[in-house]
């Protein structure tokens, strides 16, 4: 027994997409003028139009954290946010926070402690403390342990990554006093 | 004192900075110039027929370029061989955009290829197909009493040994035994990274793939062998994988669908699948367990028996090893132990952390809890009563059998000894603590494996091996065993890997990496060693002048004479002296089946969890875990514990949370994706002690390793059953325990 599953076709053709136009956004400090279609996502901006591919796309959805990056210093998912929404807005990403020879405070604490395995979730684990850092708002272990708790990573590394924000949190509040 | 003695230390990983500071360059992140993009289609029914694709009304869309599907793909290799890859199991592969017909839900049905990704998407979403569909099945549950037994499985596949001794009338005869069954569903692999590959194309048919993938080889072999590209024109390159956990040992159908556009459309090409499509591209299958033990009245073993049925696809015997590990893991004379399979519509299974090993560990380490308390003893004691010394299914010692040192040094760390045998008896308020225990072994395996070493003029050490680095620390350890070698700092070496143009490594999984690529670099280094000494020797007056290899060592940037350190040459003065610009070696390394022939080799570890459970809510929270594992020598402490930290992991979220739910009606999983697929958070990590327990062999390989990432996994999950057990007196047995089982 088989039953046919069909659709009714398309009337008067598809509606075309909207054409592109150019949005403005400071990306780590440089000012960059993209042409993007108002249906493109920030994280899809950054990736595949500004080629700083240092975000990550681990669903698409909101709802692992690889793509987090700092907007104008707090930290939100770059998939769920369209490009065009963040004219003229500050954007960090990893690679605003250091380099490989220049590594910040953060991204040093994560090599470190093994924060990491296979580095995927990492940058958007590390922009995530990093907002976190700036909200100010991490103080005992088990608010870090809350406040990282909307990155996944799939290799485990929670243990090392509890570690490296401890870590800074603790430099910082020494800066502090 | 050396400062060139690397291994056994912890340095950083020396990919770090490259992954902290998003520099490293994973699949999709090749920007080449003109990508096209493509978006793949999936079916929505389970079984049955593509009618129609009504591609003209989305190639109408402006910048749409193409869409494929079976109604137009080219022709492509017509036998099963030429799609079979290195862990094809017994059966005809999965062959996408080949026919009509549809034998599992989400199969892809079509590619739509476009200027941009966004419009590839939308494109995708607005294509029409149309579907004959036929009555499907998916729940294993019909299949009870159809199993039958696979054929020729795939690499690494043993049937089980056949059964010793009298199982049955030693259960019947026993006055202490248990009878259970034990089930877990589907679970996922869901690395962070999606699928995905870019093509670039090279003109006339030549490409360079940017795969996500645990093996270059393995896709280089598949793609020539459907494409029928030469080798010379497909390079393939996976530098950096955002996590693999099995998924990427076979070639997915992202990287054919890649390279089929970019040949087609002579144009490079990336495409990417999304989360919805990651559990549409193999699964640890869904699996039923019946176990039966029984005890004599001094706490030994009578009898064990283990039989396990799992789903498979219509189309392959996808097979692990479930039950054998429970023939070896216990001393018992009485064993059976049986394996079996069931063709359900879905896709072919595919090896997952620890495959059969993550599966059957729970099934006969909650059973060995389950027949401690009915033998009435403590679940550890219980283990030491009937510890292995003898691998029985092959009747062979072990090479080299840690695991006695695993439960002590485990316990004690743990606090074992304070835990009272009754469940229910660690209680405070509406909270029940529990404490429980488990251990697990696996194979030290070593594949063959090639490397090549050079060192330049300026002391700079290059290695070369086409393995992989999915988290795992492949760079570091590589870059510890050549450096220790040849004597030289860290710094000073460069370990590349993860190319077809490089030598042949095998896949990245099993554990095996650390054995098989670890001595073909040292073996590579070593005959580059060698060529230095001759090098050396060729000098005026050298210093080493007619000692052989074995009588010299390469330390702190020298080379020098064992007997009589005094007697050296620095390395770098020596390569600038002779006016070589390079020094180059290459070697294979392969197992010493003469060495490793009269033994079982594996490695073994003990758990120790403490769980706490609200009574009133049904919650588990884990709160301890001690991982005390016996792996052989431990190349780096540092990445060796983070990989045990992800099995623990791993394990927990087998127990508590991983599974994917297959709606019957719709022969569909229905919680595919981030949100509803539950894997653990930060908040719910307990405290994690790994311990590595010493234990030397030189038999397994030069190196003395076993690797690490499989067995860590091992243990956990049913640790903390146990531990739930303890603290509730509630024996759950179908993974994973939510809430709802326990109140
Ligand atoms: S990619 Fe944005 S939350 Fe997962
Ligand atoms: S390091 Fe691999 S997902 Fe976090």
């Amino acid at each position: 027994m088989s039953q046919l599953l069909t659709s009714a076709p398309h009337r008067g053709g598809l509606p075309a997409p909207v054409p592109t136009g150019p949005v403005r956004l400071h990306i780590n400090g440089e000012t960059r003028t993209l042409q993007l279609a108002p249906w493109t996502s920030l994280l899809d901006a950054l990736r595949e139009y500004a080629h700083l591919t240092g975000t990550k796309k681990g669903c698409d959805h909101g709802q692992c954290g690889a793509c987090t990056v700092l907007v104008n210093g707090r930290r939100i998912n770059s998939c769920l946010t369209l490009a065009v929404m963040h004219e003229d807005d500050d954007i960090t990403t990893i690679e605003g926070l250091g380099t490989p020879d220049n590594l910040s405070p953060l991204q040093q604490a994560f090599v470190d402690h093994d924060a990491f395995q296979c580095g995927y979730c990492t940058p958007g684990q590390i922009c995530s403390a990093q907002g976190l850092l700036n909200e100010g708002r991490a103080h005992s272990e088990a608010e870090i342990k809350e406040l990282m708790s909307g990155n996944l990573c799939r290799c485990g590394a929670y243990t090392g990554i509890l570690n490296a924000v401890q870590e800074v949190v603790a430099a910082q509040g020494e800066m502090v006093k | 004192m050396s400062q060139t003695d690397h291994i056994g230390k912890g340095p950083n990983r020396v990919d770090g900075p490259l992954k902290v500071s998003g520099t490293a360059h994973y699949a999709g992140e090749f920007n080449v110039p003109n990508l096209a993009y493509g978006y793949v289609v999936n079916s929505p029914i389970a079984k049955g027929k593509v009618v129609q694709v009504h591609a003209d009304e989305v190639l109408a869309l402006p910048g749409v370029l193409a869409v494929y599907s079976h109604e137009n793909v080219p022709h492509l290799a017509w036998f099963d061989r030429s799609y079979k890859d290195l862990l094809a199991p017994g059966g005809s592969p999965f062959r996408p955009l080949h026919s009509p017909d549809i034998t599992f839900n989400q199969q892809p049905v079509a590619l739509v290829m476009a200027e941009t990704f966004e419009l590839a998407r939308y494109a995708a979403a607005l294509l029409r197909v149309d579907y004959e569909q036929e009555k499907h099945e998916t729940n294993l549950e019909t299949k009870r009493t159809e199993g039958y037994l696979p054929g020729g499985g795939k690499l690494g596949y043993a049937p089980p040994p056949p059964p010793r001794g009298n199982p049955e009338k030693a259960w019947k005869n026993a006055d202490q035994k248990i009878e259970a069954e034990y089930t877990h569903g589907a679970q996922h692999h869901n690395p962070m990274e999606l699928f995905t590959s870019t093509v670039e194309w090279l003109g006339k048919d030549k490409i360079t793939v940017y795969d996500k993938t645990q093996g270059v080889f393995n896709v280089q072999r598949y793609l020539t062998g459907v494409f029928g590209l030469s080798k010379d024109n497909c390079r393939v390159v996976s530098q950096f994988m955002g996590g693999g956990f099995g998924s990427g040992l076979r070639p997915q159908y992202s990287v054919f669908m890649a390279t089929l556009a970019a040949l087609e459309l002579k144009r490079s090409v990336r495409v990417t699948l999304t989360r919805q499509q990651m559990f549409s591209i193999g699964h640890r299958p869904n699996t039923l367990q019946f176990v039966k033990l029984a005890t004599n009245p001094d706490g030994s073993l009578a009898s064990l028996q283990h039989h396990a049925l799992h789903e498979t696809s219509l189309f392959e015997d996808y097979t692990e090893n479930v039950v054998n590990w429970s023939g070896m893991q216990y001393q018992c004379d009485n064993v059976k132990l049986g394996y079996q399979l069931a063709q359900l519509d879905v896709y072919s299974p595919q090896d997952m952390r620890a495959p059969g090993a993550a599966t059957g560990n729970p099934g006969i380490e909650i059973a060995m809890d389950e027949m401690a308390y009915a033998a009435g003893l403590d679940p550890l004691e219980f283990r030491f009563r009937n510890y292995a010394e003898r691998d029985q299914n092959v009747d062979k010692p072990f090479s080299s059998k840690k695991l006695r040192e695993c439960y002590r040094e485990g316990a004690a760390k743990f606090g074992w000894d304070k835990r009272p045998l009754e469940p229910r008896s660690m209680r405070e308020g509406h909270l029940l603590t529990g404490w429980g225990m488990a251990g697990g072994v696996w194979d030290a395996m070593q594949m063959p494996s090639r490397a090549s070493a050079r060192i330049t003029a300026d002391g700079r050490l290059l290695v070369l091996s086409g393995a992989g680095e999915n988290g795992a620390g492949t760079y570091t350890i590589m870059t510890q065993i050549a450096a220790e070698t040849l004597g030289l700092p860290l710094e000073a070496v460069t370990f590349e890997l993860g190319d077809t143009d490089q030598p042949q490594a095998p896949l990245q999984g099993g554990s095996w990496t650390a054995a098989s690529v670890g001595t073909a670099v040292k073996n590579a280094c070593d005959a580059l060693g060698e060529k230095l000494l001759k090098l050396a020797q060729k000098q005026k007056d050298s210093p080493l002048k007619d000692a052989d290899y074995d009588e010299v060592e390469f330390v702190n940037g020298q080379l020098r004479l064992r007997r009589d350190p005094d007697r050296a040459v620095v390395l770098r003065d020596l390569l600038q002296a002779s006016g070589v610009t390079q020094v180059e070696a290459e070697s294979t390394a392969l197992p010493n089946m003469l060495k490793q022939n009269g033994y079982s080799l594996h490695s073994h570890n003990a758990v120790f969890a403490e769980v706490q459970v609200d009574e009133d809510l049904g919650t588990v929270r884990v709160t301890r875990v001690v991982n005390a594992v016996a792996a052989g020598r431990i190349l780096n402490r540092k990445t060796a514990r983070s990989q045990v930290l992800g099995g623990v992991v791993w394990g927990l979220s087998m127990a508590l949370m991983e599974e994917t739910i297959m709606d019957h009606k719709f022969g569909r999983y229905v919680n595919h994706n981030y949100a509803e697929y539950h894997i653990p958070v930060n908040a719910d990590m307990p405290h994690i002690d790994v311990l590595f327990v010493h234990e030397d062999d030189d038999i397994v390989n030069p190196l003395g390793v076993k690797g690490i990432g499989e067995v860590g996994m091992l243990g956990v999950t049913a640790a903390i059953a146990n531990a739930i057990f303890h603290a509730t007196g509630k024996r759950v047995r179908d993974l994973p325990i939510m809430l709802d089982k326990l109140l």
